[in-house]
């Protein structure tokens, strides 16, 4: 699937949920599946700065493309961080790069979630196109 | 006196808000307390009808906002029941006042060797400064430990004490914990020493009735937002003797008394220390914040706080993996908690749908959150606007986070 068709699917499976309270469900439980980090990557150079809970990225190259691993102490920010792999990790980095990510706003979560200082989902957008540009200049 | 809290709500405006189709709780009260219409509309007033610059026109509205400011001046000085209103400096916050004291009593009076003792409870605004100037002047920071329940230890607190001893500052009451420290002994106990003490206030100032003559204090520090007035103003209060010996602060108008180009006097108590135009409108707001207080009466306002406190302790301890962290014997109307595996963050987003607020976080005291070995806690406090119902629904509101999280 193309960075944009995970997207669409992301937002098509939230427009299902009738209150809060099935949308925190689906992502708590997003946050419990994923596999998250042996300890050895939960090193200080992963942490991504600027979240209220400690949040850690870790990336790989494989064939071509970068693979993303990440995990949390808050179970709703993994379940998020869940998300933004699934939207991003698997791609070549000029996708990575080009990549416009508008499933945030579209599932209403950006008020609390995406915005705040405390809570930076986009540190950690940044952070991964920081490192699809490092894999890219190592490609060419 | 028994407080018709539902009349007290009707002042407060914000309290009719909803959150995402819910009725607001507000139980944030310790980062900021929520404004009366009476200061909101002052502030609207001085705007709309006596605008000027203070301390240099002669017109009227120059004159008429200068005596407004000037009354805030009286009216904290009767709040604090300092000795004069020369004693009264107007700055921009709790973090201000005490940045105020580091670099001009710090600067001229500490030096390399000499100690400043802090505590284990402090915010982050009463540790950085006094680091700032002790790694410029070679001076030693030293540390008062706690207990488990969040109590200085105060025979540490004596030990740490010697002719060394500079400066004891620390917190009246703890933001993160709630906390009263016995500060009328930790002053002593300074003086004893030959040490000056400075008190950061901002929690206390709400919930406490202050006399700084009583507790002989050299500096109280404290913020006008966090006791139902405007952000960006703040109060240090410091002993007249004090003032006069340090040098000013921040240079520019207002703090002049002659300047020439070879050198420059400096004004009176307390305008040596206000450079610059204040935030007036804020100020003279203040007047109305404390005036409110008056009115209601702090005593009543913390006997309804405690009474919540009580309550809202009671029912939490019935929560099943819920644990305070605090317990100190003398507490304000504040309760960080921690449920067994949830973290902090995850509980606050919870609540906020349910329309809520709580602080999550390390509060700005991140040692302390060491010292008990948590990335942070869940904190709800309460003001004299706050009711059991809404302590209640903080309850379900656990119990839901509990519900989905485990
Ligand atoms: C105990 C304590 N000290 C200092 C401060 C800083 O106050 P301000 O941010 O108003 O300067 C706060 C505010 O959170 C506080 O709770």
């Amino acid at each position: 699937m193309t960075i944009n068709e995970q997207q669409e699917e992301l937002i098509e499976n939230f427009e299902l949920f009738d209150d809060w309270e099935e949308k925190y469900e689906y992502i708590i439980d997003l946050g419990k599946k994923l596999p998250g980090l042996a300890d050895e990557f939960k090193t200080e150079d992963n942490i991504i700065k600027g979240c209220q809970s400690l949040v850690w990225l870790n990336a790989k190259f494989e064939d071509g493309n970068v693979v993303f691993e990440a995990d949390s102490q808050a179970i709703i920010v993994k379940g998020l961080v869940n998300m933004l792999l699934q939207v991003l990790s698997d791609h070549t980095p000029q996708e990575i790069l080009d990549a416009d990510l508008y499933f945030i706003d579209r599932i209403g979560l950006t008020s609390h979630l995406a915005q705040t200082r405390s809570n930076g989902l986009a540190s950690m957008v940044k952070q991964m196109k920081t490192y699809a540009l490092a894999y890219q200049s190592l490609g060419k | 006196m028994e407080l018709d809290i539902h009349t007290i709500r009707k002042d407060f405006p914000i309290l009719e808000e909803t959150v995402g189709g819910k009725k607001l709780v507000y139980f944030d009260n310790a980062a900021t307390t929520q404004k009366p219409k009476i200061v909101i509309d002052a502030i609207t007033d001085y705007y709309s009808a006596y605008n000027a610059n203070i301390h240099r026109g002669i017109h009227h509205l120059a004159e008429k906002a200068t005596a407004a400011f000037e009354d805030t001046r009286k009216t904290v000085k009767t709040f604090l029941n300092a000795a004069s209103t020369e004693e009264i400096i107007f700055t921009y916050g709790t973090t201000d006042s005490i940045n105020l004291v580091a670099n001009t009593f710090g600067k001229k009076f500490i030096g390399e060797g000499d100690e400043i003792i802090i505590s284990t409870l402090e915010h982050h605004s009463n540790i950085v400064p006094w680091q700032m100037l002790c790694e410029e002047k070679g001076a030693i920071l030293k540390v008062i430990p706690i207990n488990e329940d969040g109590e200085l230890l105060m025979d540490e607190y004596k030990n740490l004490l010697s002719d060394k001893t500079k400066l004891v500052s620390v917190v009246h009451v703890s933001n993160a914990l709630g906390t009263i420290n016995p500060i009328k002994s930790i002053i002593d106990e300074a003086h004893k020493v030959g040490a000056k003490v400075l008190i950061d206030g901002a929690q206390a100032s709400s919930h406490i009735n202050i006399d700084v003559q009583d507790l002989d204090v050299d500096f109280y520090a404290l913020s006008a937002h966090k006791l139902f007035g405007p952000t960006g103003v703040g109060i240090l209060y410091g002993k007249k003797d004090l003032l006069l010996a340090m040098p000013p602060y921040r240079g520019g108008g207002e703090m002049i008394k002659e300047v020439t180009f070879e050198k420059t006097t400096y004004a009176d108590l307390p305008y040596k220390f206000e450079a610059g135009t204040p935030n007036i409108a804020d100020v003279m707001a203040f007047k109305f914040a404390i005036d409110y207080i008056n009115t209601i009466g702090k005593e009543n306002i913390a006997e309804h706080e405690n009474q919540l406190l009580e309550y809202a302790t009671e029912k939490l301890e019935e929560i099943p993996g819920l644990k305070i962290i605090g317990k100190a014997k003398e507490k304000v109307s504040v309760i960080s908690f921690v449920l067994e595996n949830i973290h902090p963050q995850d509980i606050g987003i919870i609540l906020d749908q349910q329309g809520i607020a709580i602080r999550t976080g390390h509060h700005c005291t991140q040692p302390l959150m060491q010292r008990f070995n948590i990335p942070g806690t869940a904190r709800a406090s309460f003001s004299v606007y706050n009711t059991f119902e809404e302590v209640d629904s903080l309850i379900a509101g656990i119990k839901k986070v509990q519900k989905l999280l485990s």
